[in-house]
């Protein structure tokens, strides 16, 4: 074949890898799962109130609400210092320790 | 100083591993080197007389080039095979010939570069008191006092890069990851989620180890710990989404310090990430390093078109992409997001104010260069062409200040606004200080807390309880606290237009402008 089309090198050779570093932190996400929903709700119930505008109202609601339906239940309140930042490790291992249950609760 | 050991093999094929518990003398060439070239008879003169009790070899970068100078010269010393550069590369060669006498355990003795008549009858001299033989028979007049090498191999463009990333000992550490030919390695990153939405530059070892030549730090020194994931941060990985930015390795100091400060606990970038308000780090930056790296603080400053500009905010938000896990939708909870999450990055227009530069106001020298780091929402406009005095153009700026986030929202925290030169000049005219403006912006702001009071007209503003602890007569300043509104100069030339950048919650509780010097 004369004066034909030439197949540029790269196609008649073959395939070269292209090795690039890995910008990610490398880490494999741990996989988490939710914890096993009991059948009912017993001993402490903690309301953590990450201190948003009206936060106070809203777990106030849901307080008033959860007590009528659960009357043998306690409940206990906590605020997060500012809801800007993660909730500091003291305050999330106290509420571990003296809660089984606890909702956090958002608001605006 | 002990020189490393390597095993090269010579022209018949046969290993040779220094050291060789005898004195060596190794001789780096290239044959396209005409001042290696003038060494080879004084190479091969050595090799003939110490070379029964001197190991005398020389180390060649090319193998075709060492085949062609060992049959022109006749040379008798092995002549070892380093095209792969390795063993150039970890002598840390800038020159050949580079010449090296060591002793039988390997230390270092001796060493010079280029060629230097002094340098070799020294030699030669040394080698006669080791080895007790007679000196070499050398026409030294036919040699010149001295003539400069060339350069070696392994510091060439593209090379260097090549070796410091494949070398055994290397900081590089980041995983590698393969990507076949056949895929498009842009297509391949987007795919990976790796990526703000626009193409990267494939962050190749050599690309990475080039614009790690742009700091003296360790690569594997963690510089940080990143939210959200709280993942640490080397150097290396600043580097290689410095590349996928864009970046140039002289870059590399001003990213480094944007992430140190944005990973204080001060300015609390969880927050500014985490948020569904519109902050992102904006990095202003003073100091000589501005005009060192190009970046541009005139005409369309806030804007697109300068590379050391774009390229050093998009490698921050990469950093936190990539590394800290940081993603829109995710623990980016932004209801809106704006543009300068892309990248928000700008110098100061030092040059062009009256008023002390930023980090000078902040307690650094003007000769520190610096990142100042502001949680900060996308530029706003205060518009005024007509005033011709100081006091009116301050006045506009409290007007235009009293929107802030929302007209009725005050107790206001951290505040940028971008002085343009224009307005820079009428301060200037009546002599007006930061100070003067800021009191100024106060006293136009200020309202009874009464008209501030939550109401039918609209919802948002003071509870009544608030209102009557001020007091519902008593004035309200749109600021908490004037020191926190900061003025930076930059822009073009003509244009009476001011912006400020709009806060996020500010303090303690939010987020705290962060200041930290960039270190060259």
């Amino acid at each position: 074949m004369t004066g034909g089309y030439r197949w540029p090198s790269a196609l008649s050779t073959i395939a070269r890898m292209t090795t690039i570093l890995d910008p990610t932190d490398e880490r494999v996400p741990v996989r988490r799962h939710l914890a096993v929903r009991p059948e009912s709700i017993s001993g402490v119930v903690g309301l953590l109130n990450i201190t948003k505008p009206r936060g106070d109202i809203l777990i106030g609601q849901l307080e008033a609400r959860l007590r009528e339906r659960l009357p043998n239940v306690e409940f206990r309140g906590y605020a997060k210092p500012t809801f800007t930042k993660p909730a500091p490790l003291d305050l999330r291992q106290k509420i571990a320790e003296e809660c089984n249950f606890v909702i956090e609760a958002l608001a605006d | 100083m002990s020189l490393p050991a390597f095993t090269l093999t010579d022209l018949t094929g046969a290993e040779r591993s220094f050291p060789t518990g005898r004195h060596a003398l190794l001789c780096f060439v290239k044959e396209d080197c005409p001042t290696c070239v003038l060494s080879m008879p004084l190479i091969q003169a050595a090799a003939e007389s110490f070379g029964e009790s001197v190991d005398v070899w020389c180390v060649g970068q090319e193998a075709g080039g060492n085949a062609r100078l060992a049959e022109r010269f006749g040379l008798t010393a092995p002549m070892l095979d380093d095209t792969a550069l390795h063993v150039s590369y970890r002598y840390d060669l800038d020159t050949v010939p580079t010449v090296i006498l060591a002793d039988g355990e390997g230390a270092e003795l001796e060493r010079f570069v280029g060629f230097g008549r002094d340098d070799w009858q020294r030699l030669f001299q040394r080698l006669i008191t080791l080895s007790l033989s007679p000196a070499p028979v050398v026409d030294w007049a036919a040699y010149p006092e001295s003539r400069p090498g060339c350069g070696s191999k392994s510091v060439e463009p593209g090379i260097a890069e090549r070796l410091a990333a494949e070398m055994d000992g290397s900081a590089m550490q980041a995983r590698r990851i393969e990507v076949g030919e056949s895929d498009d390695i842009l297509e391949f990153m987007f795919d990976q989620g790796l990526t703000d939405g626009l193409p990267v530059v494939p962050p190749t070892p050599e690309r990475v180890a080039r614009m790690l030549t742009g700091t003296k730090r360790d690569p594997r020194e963690v510089v940080a710990t990143v939210p959200p994931n709280m993942a640490p941060l080397t150097v290396e990985k600043v580097a290689i989404n410095a590349v996928m930015a864009g970046c140039k390795p002289e870059y590399l100091p001003v990213v480094l310090a944007a992430v140190e400060a944005a990973t204080t606990e001060q300015f609390n970038l969880h927050g500014v990430l985490a948020t569904t308000h519109f902050p992102t780090p904006v990095i202003i930056v003073n100091g000589p390093i501005r005009e060192r790296i190009g970046m541009n603080a005139r005409f369309n400053v806030l804007g697109q078109g300068n590379r050391a500009n774009a390229t050093t905010g998009r490698a921050v938000q990469l950093i936190v992409r990539n590394v800290g896990g940081g993603r829109p939708g995710e623990v980016d909870r932004a209801a809106l997001g704006q543009p300068g999450k892309y990248t928000f990055c700008f110098p100061e227009f030092e040059e062009r104010s009256n008023w002390e530069p930023l980090h000078v106001e902040r307690g650094f020298n003007r000769d520190d260069s610096t990142v100042t780091l502001y949680a900060g929402g996308a530029p706003n406009p205060i518009i005024d062409q007509l005033s011709r005095g100081a006091k009116s153009l301050a006045t506009s700026y409290g007007l235009g200040l009293a929107a802030a986030g929302h007209p009725k929202q005050y107790g206001h925290g951290e505040i940028v606004v971008v002085v343009p030169p224009e307005h820079v000049d009428t301060f200037a005219k009546d002599g007006w200080t930061k100070d003067q403006v800021r009191a100024r912006i106060q006293e136009v702001t200020a309202k009874p807390a009464r008209e501030l009071l939550r109401d039918d007209f609209c919802a948002e503003g003071l509870t009544p309880a608030q209102a009557a602890r001020i007091g519902l007569d008593t004035p309200v300043s749109k600021f908490r606290n004037p020191a926190e509104i900061t003025f930076v100069v930059a822009g073009g030339p003509a244009g009476k237009f001011a912006a400020y950048l709009g806060g996020w919650v500010s303090g303690p509780i939010g987020s705290v402008m962060t200041t930290v010097k960039i270190r060259e």
